[in-house]
């Protein structure tokens, strides 16, 4: 009886006047700031002679772009340059989490070193890159390190393979022929280890036995997909990177070209970002305590097994979800690409196109609808690996 | 419950009318807010000498900042009362639209989208430029038409950005702009070797050379590639705002027609030549008509000078600078310095 | 302090087997070969006094850079005879600030009191004129001092509106739930440069026309907005993590919605979470020297604008390692700050 009428009263307290007003007066009020808004834009644009809309993203831009992914020129429309500028946010960013990754996770290991000066010394890295902003670190290493590189005909030559000098770093291009083949053999490669991968399980859980799969991944994913190239007969061509001199002008064409711009980025991103990876690393590994390695020791696996088999799989489920938020904060970071004039979606499209067209609230809008997609993307996707990895903890 | 949210309400209120009152309402009238402030907003460059360049005291000065000082003087009566904001070439015109300055006296080319698309008015020329290319000595390099494959540091948001590819794509030559959101960080990555060509107007190219290391390692090369007038500009809503920074340039040009300077515009007034007495507002109403005082264009010669003491002073061959009248003499020697009658 | 111990010490922590001994040595060679010559350029072969740049010797830093912009680095443009209101506003923050360490847990809510609703009238005042002050506009304010005060505006801008975010999340009515909870992703789902191009560049043509406000204050509301989804998050960390049981005491005694929250729920809920609330607060002061992206010069922007003034060409590295300084510094304390909290706080559940 005393349940019920609890129950009662606050069904009806649900449906009182006083819940249903504050709600009223948040859709009224957020309807007048947004009407109050586009009125004002409808009559400030009709006092100014300004068209609205999308229109402008079929007109020619009439600019060229230094660092393109795809074809792209003048006479290419806004919309393309809004393609580049979104293709080249990604590139930075892909970079960025790539190198953050790996630098995150030995920095992370380093941490926890025996070793004492390791152990300090990635400490020092980790207070030193995380507690200095970002922008500057990209300012140090765009306008002091890389811009006192040597110049193009004085050029630091490693090894014949990897030029360096102030207008970019430059490397050899490895032009494949019948290059669809190594795919094809990349492919049936992943699928034979999926099926391995299967049948381990399986036996591990039958019979007791452990079969070495990551060795064996490794090695068929090299195999096959060199197999298939001799069958399909790939060549591989390497364009380098050539001297051409135009009277005293000296200049590398030809090869894979990375520009100061884009190399800054990378850099301090991916040195910021590894400093909170570590940190994430670090703590997941000390979030598995001393027993499941005693444990794993007492089970009689030895030490890469256990690693392999109890420790690393728990720390990764402990280490995921931080660092994927680390990887938001990147994509994120990546748009002070407009600081150093790199021609990513806030450079090239927020700055670039933003001054030439006028358009300040389309593209201000697309480029916010661009990153507000991307992150709601990743976080999709972790929420998904949460969901995951939750089942698995049963 | 609800004595809780009448307060609320009440807070409400309040920040509502707080915030409005901040809101510096009735501003349709440029020039009624520029006196109300006792103060004219001009956007000139970050610092291309001769043009508009602060010194280290934070003092400016140019061509560009002798209008900005002139439209103060017509206005307030005191050329001294402006406060200047540095732009970069890519924010200037949305500063401008959003009310953050009264004029644009930046280098700024007069063209159709701009003067149209943009809803902005340009309201004169106060030096006919060009666009042209600097390029190390040690390039070896006499002619644009012997660019070819080269890296051009350029300012983003510029017509000199288009131009740039016109000329190149029209003369099928490569090259690779490095495109940069202040003209500084341009002309110092040039400098640095970032790139093998700078580009912008030749007035810029004079002015800039003054700030690479050393000066005498760049030239500048001979062709021009484009017409770039270069003149000041308003919001495109206001036309008596316009009408008033229209004639304060052309009452300078004028000026030098007449032979009006700031040295003898004293002993002027008692002169019997009446296109000087026009000038000078000793006869007729030039102020009237522009919502001024009869005083504002003695004001504006007596305390900044004609165009051509200013041109002389900032960016005259006996300057840094160093560029010859060229164009920007009056049509009467041989430029196309020309204004309107002031009558 | 004894050989042995030190041979112990070595032997435990740098040489315990061959690969670590081999690491050791590689990394101690390493650091051996550029520490004496960072010293060497930065403090040995370095000038510390003159004028202009010919003062300073070649080979080493050139500390006369930082010397002679030194004013300009931390006020910016603001005029030389009002130095004294910025330096006086500062002052009071920190007296007060400080005092808060001092005085019986009591008197803190009235302290916090003072700094989120009296101080920031005080300091506008100050800084920016009225009241018989010259009015000072904020196109001159400018370096490490501007860095401070939009560090703190976002501050006491984004606490309280990211605590009725945090509440509007767990909120019972539907459509304030729910806006809410798009309110925080949307700010959190974009880069703060967006929010500032929004602010500097787009706002003004969303007002009704004729209507300018400041463009300090534009990019600084979007600063705090931005900052807010961010702290709503944290705060409802804290308001997750408190066991039900608090919410049925409070509503046992009768206490209506905002009397429960404000009084019982917020208290425990925000003590809880000082520690991400702190590092909040350090990415906020992180990044505020975006601003240079909208052409407002705080630290790094006016140290951009005087190593590009001709007379200083190339003095950026100077220039930078100034402002790392001081920006590492202020953040490495408060994380060391927030680490030592998180230990207190973890010492007192257990």
């Amino acid at each position: 009886m005393f349940l019920s009428s609890g129950f009662k009263t606050s069904l009806k307290k649900n449906l009182q006047l006083s819940n249903l007003i504050p709600q009223l007066l948040l859709i009224f009020i957020f309807i007048f700031i947004i009407y109050f808004f586009a009125n004002n834009a409808q009559i400030n644009m009709k006092a100014r002679n300004m068209t609205s809309g999308f229109d402008f993203l079929g007109t020619n831009s009439g600019f060229d772009i230094q660092f393109s992914l795809v074809d792209y020129d003048g006479s290419s429309s806004y919309g393309r340059a809004y393609l580049v500028g979104l293709l080249n946010t990604l590139l930075v960013a892909f970079f960025g989490i790539f190198f953050a990754t790996i630098l995150g996770f030995i920095i992370g290991v380093s941490r926890l070193s025996t070793n004492w000066i390791i152990n300090k010394l990635s400490l020092v890295y980790v207070e030193l890159f995380r507690n200095l902003p970002l922008i500057l670190q990209i300012f140090f290493w765009y306008f002091t390190v890389l811009r006192s590189l040597p110049s193009t005909e004085k050029s630091l030559i490693i090894f014949n393979f990897l030029i360096i000098n102030l207008q970019g770093f430059y490397i050899p291009k490895f032009i494949f022929t019948n290059s669809h083949y190594i795919f094809y053999g990349i492919v049936f490669s992943l699928l034979t280890i999926i099926l391995i991968k299967y049948y381990a399980n399986k036996i591990f859980y039958e019979h007791a036995k452990v079969v070495p799969v990551f060795r064996i991944s490794l090695f068929l994913i090299v195999l096959f997909p060199l197999v298939f190239s001799l069958i399909g007969g790939v060549t591989i061509n390497i364009e380098y990177p050539k001297l051409i001199k135009n009277f005293g002008i000296f200049n590398y064409l030809g090869g894979i070209k990375l520009i100061p711009e884009f190399l800054a980025l990378v850099f301090s991103l991916s040195l910021y970002t590894s400093a909170f990876i570590a940190e994430n690393v670090r703590a997941g590994i000390l979030a598995i305590n001393k027993g499941q390695k005693e444990a794993a020791k007492s089970l009689g696996l030895n030490n890469s097994q256990s690693l392999n088999l109890i420790i690393i799989p728990q720390a990764l489920r402990v280490i995921i979800p931080p660092t994927t938020n680390q990887y938001l904060n990147l994509t994120k970071n990546s748009s002070l690409a407009a600081a150093i004039g790199y021609p990513d979606l806030t450079g090239a499209f927020a700055g670039t196109a933003l001054s030439q067209t006028g358009k300040a609230i389309e593209i201000i809008f697309i480029v916010m609808m661009t990153y507000l997609t991307i992150s709601l993307l990743i976080s999709l996707v972790l929420n998904w690996y949460n969901k995951k990895i939750a089942l698995v903890e049963r | 419950m609800k004595k809780i949210k009448i307060n609320s309400f009440a807070i409400l209120a309040f920040v509502v009318t707080f915030i409005f009152t901040t809101f510096n309402a009735n501003a349709n009238q440029t020039r009624e807010n520029v006196i109300k402030r006792g103060s004219v907003n001009c956007g000139v460059s970050q610092g291309v000498p001769g043009f508009s360049n602060a010194d280290a005291s934070g003092k400016w000065a140019g061509i560009d900042v002798d209008f900005c000082r002139a439209v103060a003087a017509a206005i307030l009566g005191d050329a001294n009362k402006v406060k200047f904001t540095p732009l970069s070439a890519k924010d200037r015109f949305e500063v401008l639209k959003a009310g953050d300055i009264d004029v644009l006296a930046r280098n700024t080319t007069w063209t159709l989208s701009r003067d149209g698309g943009l809803a902005l008015d340009f309201i004169g020329t106060n030096f006919y430029d060009g666009q042209g290319f600097m390029v190390r000595k040690a390039a070896n390099i006499n002619s644009a038409k012997k660019l070819n494959n080269v890296k051009v540091c350029v300012e983003t948001g510029t017509t000199t950005e288009l131009n740039l590819r016109d000329y190149f794509k029209a003369n099928k030559l490569q090259y690779e702009p490095v495109a940069f959101t202040k003209s500084d960080e341009a002309v110092a990555a040039y400098d640095s070797g970032r790139c093998d060509v700078y580009t912008t107007d030749k007035s810029g190219l004079a002015a800039n050379r003054t700030k690479t290391k050393n000066p005498a390692d760049h030239i500048i090369l001979p062709e021009t590639i484009s017409k770039e007038p270069l003149g000041p500009v308003v919001r495109g809503n206001d036309e008596n705002w316009a009408n008033i920074t229209r004639w304060t340039l052309n009452v300078m040009i004028e000026a030098e027609e007449l032979g009006v300077t700031k040295a003898n515009v004293d002993s002027l007034k008692s002169t019997d030549n009446p296109a000087i007495k026009r000038l000078l507002g000793l006869e007729g109403e030039t102020g009237k008509n522009l919502s001024l005082g009869n005083e504002w264009s003695y004001n504006i010669i007596k305390q900044v000078g004609n165009y051509g003491e200013s041109y002389e002073a900032n960016v005259g061959p006996k300057t840094p600078v160093g560029l010859a009248r060229g164009l920007n003499q009056l049509w009467t020697k041989g430029g196309i310095l020309y204004s309107p009658p002031v009558r | 302090m004894n050989k042995e111990n030190i041979k112990n010490w070595l032997k435990v922590n740098l040489f315990s087997n061959w690969y670590n001994s081999i690491i050791s040595l590689f990394v101690l060679l390493i650091i051996l070969s550029i520490i004496p010559s960072l010293i060497d350029w930065a403090i040995i072969k370095a000038t510390f006094v003159g004028k202009t740049k010919s003062d300073c010797k070649a080979g080493g830093a050139c500390w006369v850079f930082i010397s002679v912009w030194f004013e300009k680095l931390i006020y910016g443009f603001y005029p030389d005879k009002q130095l004294w209101r910025v330096n006086l506003a500062f002052i009071i923050l920190i007296l007060t600030i400080t005092s808060a360490f001092f005085v019986k847990p009591k008197i803190k809510p009235y302290i916090l009191f003072f700094l989120i609703f009296i101080f920031p009238i005080i300091g506008f005042v100050l800084i920016h004129g009225g009241f018989g002050l010259e009015n000072v506009e904020t196109r001159v304010w400018g370096g490490l001092s501007l860095t401070f005060m939009l560090t703190f505006f976002g501050i006491i801008f984004a606490f309280p509106l990211g605590v009725l975010l945090a509440l509007g999340k767990r909120s019972e009515l539907p459509v304030i739930k729910y806006f809410c909870i798009a309110f925080v992703e949307f700010w959190r789902g974009i880069p703060l440069i967006t929010v500032l191009f929004a602010a500097a560049i787009m706002f003004p043509l969303l007002l009704p026309a004729n209507t300018n406000v400041d463009k300090l204050l534009r990019v600084a509301i979007g600063i705090g907005i931005f900052e807010s989804a961010y702290v709503a998050e944290v705060i409802r960390g804290g308001l997750q993590s408190l066991p039900k049981g608090q919410y049925e005491a409070a509503k046992s005694l009768g206490m209506s919605y905002w009397k429960m929250n404000f009084l019982v729920i917020l208290p425990q809920a925000i003590k809880t979470v000082i520690p991400g609330l702190t590092n909040t607060f350090i990415a906020l002061f992180k990044d505020t020297p975006l601003i240079i992206l909208v052409g407002l010069l705080e630290l790094l922007g006016m140290v951009n604008l005087a190593k590009s003034n001709s007379y200083w060409l190339g003095m950026a590295v100077e220039g930078y390692i100034f402002v790392g300084l001081i920006f590492w510094f202020f953040s490495y304390l408060l994380s060391r700050y927030t680490q030592s909290l998180e230990k207190k706080f973890s010492t007192e559940k257990h």
